[in-house]
């Protein structure tokens, strides 16, 4: 089952990284592109990291795919409007599908007790890969890393603030 | 399912980013494909992170994956930089490092 997952989620993110490099239009690549990610979330699933596959959805596919996807409506408007106007019906199934996934999150979100939330939050010896394990290695050997890493986020902001300010 | 599936299937997705990265001449393209191929990186780290049953693998892949944002926001402002300049994103018209 697991092997049989594997292939099936390692196939999808081989044709969509090809699909990535074929497709000539790049807002179509960068579509392709959150296939492939997120197919690879899959599979990190299969390999016992669950954390990492969450922020592979989170902050991957999520949050810079979508500054792609900005970036390229932004300086290529022509690229992605071109089939748009063609199937109006879209939107119709796009409402509908928005609805049915409301209507599946509500019972969800209704159902949530925070009495029965779990109250232990350390665990010594948890197994690798959960998020506890993962969360007192990161804060305790690679404090430092870590910390390093806010001081490069926050170059990059002011890079990017300085290279993307029009010039007066 | 073993660690020789996953290392090849993060050498065959590394291989089509590098080839998307000589190919393409779009920017944002080859930034794209600059993602995959991090992403095949990543693959392998999480792929030895369990069956040497050690976390420092999924630690390293949280690193990649914050350096794969800051470099994706900078190399995106510098598209924009250069549509701005030179009206244009193809990377063969901006060769006036080149020589």
């Amino acid at each position: 089952m697991e092997t049989l997952l594997f292939y099936l989620l390692g196939g999808l993110a081989l044709i969509a990284a090809i699909n990535v490099v074929l497709l000539r239009r790049v807002f179509y690549s960068a579509l392709s592109l959150i296939v492939c990610l997120s197919a690879l979330a899959g599979i990190y699933l299969l390999l016992d990291a669950p954390f990492i596959a969450a922020v592979q959805i989170i902050v991957y596919a999520g949050a810079i795919m979508v500054l792609f996807l900005f970036v390229i409506m932004l300086l290529d408007p022509f690229s992605a409007t071109a089939h748009v106007d063609k199937r109006p019906y879209l939107v119709f199934f796009a409402v509908v599908l928005g609805t049915a996934a409301l209507l599946l999150l509500y019972p969800l979100l209704k159902s949530y007790d925070p009495a029965r939330a779990p109250h232990e939050l350390l665990i010594p010896d948890a197994r690798p890969g959960t998020v506890t394990h993962l969360a007192a290695t990161l804060f305790r050997d690679y404090l430092l890393p870590f910390e390093v890493t806010s001081v490069l986020i926050l170059v990059a902001i002011i890079g990017v603030v300085v290279l993307a300010k029009r010039q007066t | 399912m073993s660690i020789v599936h996953c290392l090849i299937l993060s050498a065959l997705l590394f291989t089509v980013g590098t080839v998307g990265v000589i190919v393409k001449k779009n920017v944002i393209a080859i930034f794209l494909c600059i993602e995959l191929m991090l992403n095949a990186v990543n693959l392998s780290f999480v792929a030895f992170s369990k069956y040497l049953n050690q976390v420092h693998g999924q630690i390293f892949v949280f690193f990649v994956m914050v350096v794969a944002a800051a470099e994706a926001a900078v190399g995106l402002a510098i598209a924009i930089a250069l549509h701005r300049n030179r009206k244009t994103l193809n990377v063969d018209d901006a060769d006036i490092m080149k020589w």
